[in-house]
């Protein structure tokens, strides 16, 4: 365990080392937000609710969503290509740990420190211009802290199945654009599940994307209250464990074309 | 017990060629050419714990191939490896442990932050003790020089200065046996020695077994005892340095530098030896057994004016390259 846990650290370091680069995307973060809450400030005009949020609800969602995002929003998918492209996952083989672990453990890095220094400042900046609803609750912020939690462990579980099909198409870059998009629309980041139509909610009941942003963000509005956090959650685990199937699948097979190709 | 045992093994690659033109592209997409290609055949060896074994060949003759799949990184077609008593991807994770593995062409450490950071790291995915690491790590950091380089990033290093660093990572664990593949690749002579130096001085204290892989003969001069070569994929030589240089090297080169100019049939005549020109017109090289030596100097110092006269030893370097010209077999 130990190993994983320094891996964390030296990810944070190296992020730290390039921490200028940062500056600017709390900026663009918070041009973002800006830019929805008035959208949905206007879409509500005078309406007391729509869809069973309030304007209030509907534009914490929205800065809440964009700062979670920072936090389970990583880059392992392109590394992974990357290193399997360049032949650097041969290197990865003499080491005695688990590849993909080891990844998502970098992922985790880069996500505790996009939290530190730049959710936690964005946050502070996009409170002071906007006025969000922040609960006071406890529990809410302890729910909310877990749901995150798995959101990245969802979504990089699907960045390690989206790096490593790279491994077996030729462009990469294509497919892995398509799945950023795909996640960012169906994850609730820009508009909430409940405001698709009942068809589309239909389907993407059956799909991982909304653990990713949707159910943590309904979390932290209150707009889940009770049972629906637990059910929440609940969806949120089982795909956690749903997930490592194609993993361990396509890992197996990779490690097979790699240790037959060399690298 | 051998630290490496190798029986009959074999890695056969698919070569896939493309046909020429726009329709054989076509042809292309549904079946492709392909050779079978045997980067490594049938090839039997043991290196027993503590040897230090120099492992040479041209370019594509295998050697890389060879190295990754003693690693476990490629899977052989078909012979037994068994390299520390294990069957290296077999048991993976265990295996590795027992490794440690430099190449040259690719660095092992993180490129953005500092060396210690890298080793903090090796150290705790290693599981190596404080105790240990203090220990083993303080005595190569100084034998290396790399103290003032550890608070560095690695980009910042220079290439000598990121080598030793990349060594010393590749032993914070303190392995029986090491890979090293093309280690002093592009490195100047002082590095290249203290590298060496270093080497023997693990494999002294340690035991520690070593395979090497280089282009540079003067590396295996001063490390290996044993050399195995490699062409088109099978062992050609395998055995002491020393006998490879007595069987092949044995002659000597004499280089004379005359005062006038001496046609070769005169010299010819004088003395049976193989004459041939130097740099000039005013020198000649004979080659000559070493016991014929005397005879042939004494003999041409009694019949021509010399400005100069030197005697020189084949070196390895130009038996390597006689035996890869002319085969193996020919000595």
């Amino acid at each position: 365990m130990g190993k994983y846990i320094e891996m964390i650290r030296m990810r944070f370091l190296m992020m730290l080392a390039y921490r200028t680069n940062y500056y600017s995307g709390i900026f663009i973060y918070s041009i973002n937000i800006g830019a929805y809450y008035f959208l949905w400030s206007a879409i509500y005009g005078g309406q007391p609710s729509i869809q069973g949020m309030t304007v209030e609800q509907m534009t914490t969602y929205v800065a809440i969503a964009w700062m979670a995002r920072a936090f389970y929003f990583n880059n392992i998918d392109r590394e992974i290509a990357m290193e399997i492209r360049e032949g650097k996952v041969a290197i990865e083989l003499i080491r005695p740990y688990n590849y993909l672990i080891m990844k998502t453990m970098q992922g985790l890095g880069e996500g505790i420190f996009r939290l530190l220094f730049f959710s936690l400042p964005g946050m502070i900046i996009v409170t002071f211009v906007f006025s969000l609803q922040f609960t006071t609750n406890v529990h809410t912020w302890g729910y909310f802290a877990l749901s995150t939690m798995l959101s990245f462990i969802i979504n990089s579980q699907l960045n390690l199945i989206a790096g490593m099909v790279t491994f077996f198409t030729l462009n990469g870059e294509g497919l892995l654009r398509a799945k950023r998009f795909v996640i960012d629309l169906f994850s609730g980041l820009i508009l909430p599940i409940s405001f698709y139509p009942e068809w589309a909610q239909h389907i993407m009941h059956y799909l991982p994307f909304q653990a990713i942003s949707y159910i943590p963000s309904m979390i932290f509005t209150e707009s889940f209250t009770g049972d629906a956090v637990i059910k929440g959650m609940m969806f949120q685990a089982v795909w956690c464990v749903v997930l490592i199937v194609p993993i361990y699948v396509l890992w197996k097979a990779a490690k097979r074309k790699l240790i037959i190709q060399g690298g | 017990m051998y630290a490496i045992e190798v029986e009959k093994l074999r890695k056969e690659f698919k070569s896939y060629s493309s046909r020429s033109g726009l329709a054989g592209a076509f042809r292309d997409l549904f079946t492709r050419n392909y050779k079978i290609i045997r980067a490594v055949d049938d090839i039997s060896f043991t290196v027993k714990q503590g040897e230090m074994v120099g492992y040479i060949g041209e370019n594509g003759a295998g050697k890389s191939t060879t190295i990754k799949m003693l690693t476990g990184i490629l899977t052989p077609t078909s012979g037994r490896v068994v390299v520390n008593g294990m069957n290296p991807h077999k048991e993976r994770e265990r295996f590795v442990q027992t490794i440690g593995v430099v190449f040259g062409q690719r660095s092992q450490l993180w490129w953005d932050i500092a060396v210690q950071e890298s080793f903090r790291l090796l150290k705790k995915v290693y599981r190596v003790s404080d105790q240990d690491y203090n220990e083993h790590m303080d005595h190569v950091i100084e034998t290396l020089d790399i103290g003032p380089l550890l608070d560095k990033p690695v980009r910042k290093l220079s290439l000598g200065q990121r080598m030793r660093c990349e060594l010393a990572a590749a032993l914070i664990h303190n392995p029986p046996l090491l890979f090293l593949d093309e280690p002093t690749i592009g490195l100047d002579v002082l590095v290249k020695l203290k590298i060496r130096q270093f080497l023997k001085e693990i494999n002294e204290k340690y035991n520690t077994t070593i395979l090497l892989t280089t282009h540079d003969m003067t590396d295996i001069e001063a490390l290996c005892e044993r050399v195995i070569m490699l062409d088109e994929g099978k062992i050609i030589y395998d055995g002491s340095l020393q006998r490879l240089k007595q069987n092949w090297g044995e002659g000597k080169q004499i280089h004379f530098q005359f005062r006038d100019i001496v046609p070769k049939e005169e010299l010819m005549l004088l003395v049976d030896a193989t004459w041939e020109q130097g740099e000039d017109r005013y020198s000649w090289i004979a080659h000559v057994r070493a016991t014929d030596m005397a005879h042939v100097i004494g003999k041409v110092v009694s019949s021509y004016e010399l400005k100069d006269i030197h005697i020189r030893e084949v070196s390895t370097e130009e038996i390597i390259r006689n035996i890869y010209e002319e085969g193996i077999h020919h000595g």
